[in-house]
């Protein structure tokens, strides 16, 4: 189905509702004094979004707005991630006593902004929409980011990552034009044809574009070289931001790396295997990415001393990880990242969480601070954090250890023995600074004046929930199986 | 009685959760849980002692349902001769163990939880018989042994629990991997651990030899076998008295059982092949090396814990002999091992927590001021040494018989250090418990009632295999014969050659 404008608004729904959330709360934000509802009036729109991704998901397979945007089983995967992202961005800001300093109908109009920009991205079958969405999710990032204006380091980061950002974007434009300058188009499927087209092609040329493409989505998704800007963002934005910007811009950098690597410019073959088209070498230039990515993620965690720097960094050898399904080029290899990156989501969003936790009762967010925090009243967080933990680690009961399993059992079908090895030297290697703050809070002494932390019953409720989730989904998966695997249908259709 | 292997793996964690659920102020009443816990886990292993038929190979008690299954996996629980015995000495060290848990003063109601876990973790371990099940429950394990060390343990107890669980995490990881090719590459894919037994031979030799490898470095850290083996002392050593006593008890077989269980059982050929470097060689090094480390030591747990490396190395010394004689030891070293080691750490943390200390030459003449407690070592040391009589002479002197024929000089070795293990036993209770007391300790109480309990009843088991070492090996012998005979025939021109 190729759908024109007005007909494609039927199916953009979960958009419009984000859209007029926006609206509303940037209108309510002049008119209304009590600005303490805009952040409730977020949570709902998200929620709602949400819920129109789950409605609609029967009608999948349409191309929308003339070939911009694709809607298809993949979109709505990621795009009920990214609503969920959302969901426990808004629910984390409410409870957060650092977000409470900021103008709140700016702060959550650009965050479901953001989020709604982050739609865009996981949707897109053109270059040019796929680089308009990824500059807007990338604008509406810089704002969140250096949301805190009286502190230096938050505008520091905005910086940074303002500077980072430009570069990657400019590369990554440079590379496209290279794309269509090659192949005459920048629609996703014409691509794909012209490239697969018998004929000679140059293929240094097209090898070279990717690599210029990739570099700003590689950027998105914080893999090695260009995870510069990871720390410091992650270590300077509001905690809801950095937990905001860890799941869910990461999770629609990774959908779009599959959409443009996958339907774009490889071919499915029999057996659920992928080859790249024109014998383009890609993926063993992500081969070296993913193992670069994952092992130097780990070793610069293991020096951490800041909770946040240390969950930065393991978010960027978490990124390795997914990439391992990303290089064996099958199905299997797909399907366990998309679980993978479900598992991260709850693991990753509750592990900030509980930093948030500690950083509001206790102003700090270095290890230190979670001295002996089990026998301070803490038991609960601490607890929570250790199970978020173990499950990033890799450790069974919990849905990461299932997420590695499937990246493990993909890898090893598709016969890349080394890539196994890496990772699993790397699990054990991560294990040891993902230890460190567990050992911290149940095996230090807490010292006098260390206070009691006080309890919130607001972000208790999400943490349960999340901690929960992460146990209750690694001892039954099923569903959730079941719904990356029905999501990993590209819908290419009439061309 | 309907499920008992549902049951009896997961009482403790329901127990658990009671213990989590009552508020602190009830903690007087936690050690309680533990015991009636431990209690039905008891009586369920006499109900499958009992009722186990000895003269089939066949699984039973089996109970089967489909777990994930996109992924072939089910939740198989299943006991056959080779699990049974481990089944019963789980049951009788977490029973004892709770007892010797009963000085716990702190944090009471994480202990008991965390104890209770281990044990589900552990029972799974020997009742699964799917492949990830088996896994899901090794790797649980490890979670209340880091916290049990690193919370209740001794001042070096961090370094401890970090060193323990970064080495068994490396082995897991690489079961992990052997597991997933298991999976993938064979006929059918399947993590059932009875039909990947069945088709052993669908796997081409040079995989099984990758796969071998993988699967007993996993294990053998477990073992723990050299040079894997260092994290063991340290664990031992921080290790509050009732998880050294799990420790050595229980958790060291998981590794040889895990030998027997998938490397034997799953990849018979590349058994054949490699098991008289991998089992025979390191195994006597253990023997030796763990003996010679021993004589050593001057701190009186370390020295235990040495001496549990050496005998661990007559478990896989028998594994590699491919006789009846040899396996059926082995196996019946892994029970009599927990037994005898189980009673020994009780006893060092009798004399720590009265004295305080561990090092053996502070001590001097406690025979004198505590005639009761000494009397129970000298027999637990006796034991230890493998004197007739006493169980764990049966065990060693079937590996020994049993690797003659296939490795002279290994069994020569492995029998000469019984010389050495005398030494450093005898020597060390010279100067414990013998000539003048050190009147630093004119004070110390005898043995109490509670503290005879936990090791009266070991010491009466370790007399009765003794004697009458049939009650175990009735249990284990059909099914290790038949598997014995399985890796006999996938290759007996190998066998041949080696003689």
């Amino acid at each position: 189905m190729d759908l024109g404008n007005i007909a494609s608004l039927t199916l953009f729904y979960p958009e419009l509702i984000m859209v007029a959330g926006i609206l509303i709360i940037v209108i309510l934000d002049l008119v209304v004094a009590d600005k303490q509802y805009l952040g409730d009036l977020a949570l709902i729109t998200a929620a709602a979004s949400l819920m129109a991704i789950g409605l609609e998901a029967p009608h999948a397979g349409a191309w929308l707005f003339h070939r911009m945007l694709v809607f298809d089983s993949f979109a709505i995967y990621f795009r009920a991630l990214i609503a969920l992202a959302a969901v426990i961005g808004v629910w984390m800001s409410i409870g957060s006593e650092e977000v409470k300093t900021c103008d709140q109908g700016e702060y959550y109009a650009i965050l479901l902004a953001s989020a709604f920009a982050m739609f865009l991205m996981a949707e897109s079958a053109n270059l040019l929409m796929a680089y308009l969405a990824l500059e807007f999710v990338s604008l509406t990032s810089y704002i969140l980011t250096g949301f805190l204006r009286h502190n230096r380091r938050s505008l520091e980061a905005a910086l940074k990552y303002l500077i980072y950002g430009g570069v990657a974007s400019g590369t990554m434009i440079y590379g496209m034009s290279w794309i269509f300058g090659i192949t005459g188009s920048l629609d996703f499927t014409v691509i794909n044809r012209a490239l697969s087209a018998p004929g000679h092609l140059p293929v240094l040329a097209v090898f070279i574009a990717l690599v210029l493409i990739l570099t700003g989505m590689g950027y998105k998704v914080a893999s090695v070289p260009f995870h510069m800007w990871a720390p410091d963002v992650y270590t300077g934005a509001p905690i809801p931001i950095t937990t905001f910007l860890a799941i869910g811009s990461k999770a629609a950098g990774f959908a779009l790396l599959t959409r443009f690597f996958f339907p774009a410019i490889s071919t499915l073959t029999a057996g659920g295997s992928w080859t790249a088209l024109a014998g383009v070498d890609w993926p063993q230039l992500l081969l070296f990415v993913c193992i670069i990515t994952m092992t130097l993620g780990n070793l610069a965690a293991l020096q951490q001393t800041n909770m946040k720097r240390l969950l930065a960094y393991s978010s960027i050898a978490q990124a390795g990880y997914a990439l391992m399904g990303f290089v064996v080029l099958s199905n299997d290899g797909i399907r366990a990242m998309l679980f993978y990156l479900f598992a991260y989501y709850l693991m990753d969003a509750g592990a900030f969480l509980v930093v948030m936790i500690v950083a509001n009762s206790t102003g700090r967010e270095d290890i230190d601070a979670y001295r002996g925090l089990a026998w301070r009243g803490g038991i609960v967080p601490a607890v929570a954090l250790t199970i978020f933990l173990f499950s990033l680690t890799g450790i069974p009961l919990t849905i990461g250890f299932i997420g590695k399993f499937y990246l493990f059992a993909a890898v090893i079908r598709g016969q890349f023995y080394v890539l196994a090895i890496v990772g699993i030297l790397n699990s054990v290697v991560s294990l040891y600074y993902y230890l460190r703050p567990i050992r911290t809070m149940f095996f230090d002494q807490p010292q006098g004046d260390e206070g009691v932390v006080k309890f919130q019953t607001w972000n208790y409720g999400l943490m349960g929930v999340l901690a929960c989730a992460t146990i209750a989904l690694g001892l039954y998966w099923q569903p959730i199986i079941a719904f990356a695997d029905r999501s990993l249908t590209f819908f290419v259709g009439p061309t | 009685m309907s499920h008992p292997l549902t049951l009896i793996t997961f009482i403790p964690l329901f127990a658990m959760f009671v213990v989590l659920a009552l508020p602190d102020t009830m903690k007087a009443i936690f050690k309680w849980i533990a015991v009636a816990a431990t209690i039905p886990q008891l009586a369920i292993a006499w109900y499958l002692y009992e009722h186990f038929d000895t003269t089939t190979t066949a699984v039973q008690f089996a109970e089967k349902a489909p777990w994930i299954p996109s992924y072939h996996i089910s939740y198989f629980l299943g006991i056959d001769g080779i699990s049974i015995s481990m089944v019963l000495l789980t049951a009788i060290i977490c029973f004892f163990s709770v007892f010797a848990s009963f000085g716990i003063s702190r944090a009471e109601k994480g202990y008991y939880a965390m104890l209770l876990l281990l044990d589900t973790g552990m029972m799974g371990v020997f009742v699964s018989l799917d492949f990830f099940l088996f896994y899901i429950f090794w790797e649980v394990m490890l979670l209340p042994m880091y916290f049990l060390i690193g919370i209740w343990g001794g001042p070096r107890r961090e370094y401890a629990a970090i060193k323990f669980f970064l080495y068994t995490l490396l082995g897991s990881v690489l079961i992990l991997l052997a597991m997933l090719g298991l999976y993938y590459y064979g006929a059918t894919p399947t993590f059932d651990l009875t039909e990947l037994a069945a088709n052993s031979s669908q796997y081409s030799i040079g995989f099984q030899r990758v796969a071998w490898i993988a699967l007993f470095i996993g294990f053998a850290i477990k073992i723990p076998a050299f040079p894997f083996h260092t994290w063991l002392p340290d664990a031992h050593v921080e290790a509050p008295t009732a998880i050294s006593v799990i420790l050595a008890g229980v958790l060291l077989k998981m590794g040889t059982y895990g030998i027997l269980r998938v490397n034997f059982a799953v990849l018979p050929a590349a058994t054949m092949q490699l098991a008289w470097l991998f089992l025979g060689v390191i195994g006597t090094v253990n023997i030796v090396y763990g003996a010679m480390c021993a004589m050593a030591q001057t701190d009186y747990k370390k020295l235990i814990a040495y001496s549990s490396i050496s005998h661990m190395g007559y478990v896989m010394l028998g594994l590699a002999a491919f006789t009846t004689a040899g396996i059926n030891g082995a196996v019946l070293q892994m029970f009599n091992h927990g037994t005898i080691t189980a009673m020994l750490f009780i006893l060092v943390g009798m004399i720590y927590d009265r004295a305080h200390h561990r090092e053996i030459n502070g001590f001097g003449g406690l025979a004198q001021q505590m005639p009761i407690y000494t009397a129970i070592t000298g027999f637990a040391f006796f034991a230890g040494m493998g004197l007739p009589g006493m169980s764990a002479f049966i065990s060693e002197v079937l590996v020994l018989l049993g690797a003659w024929q296939l490795h002279p000089i290994m069994t020569v070795f492995g029998a000469a250090t019984a010389v050495l293990t005398a030494g450093y036993l005898l020597w060390t209770f010279q100067r414990i418990y013998l000539g003048p007391l050190n009147e630093k300790y004119n004070t110390l109480t005898d043995i109490t009632f509670r503290e005879a309990f936990t090791l009266v009843p070991l010491g009466v088991l370790v007399l009765i295999l003794g004697v009458y070492p049939q009650a175990i090996l009735n249990l284990l012998n059909t099914s290790l014969v038949h598997l014995n005979q399985v890796v006999l025939s996938t290759s007996g021109a190998a066998v041949a050659m080696m003689r």
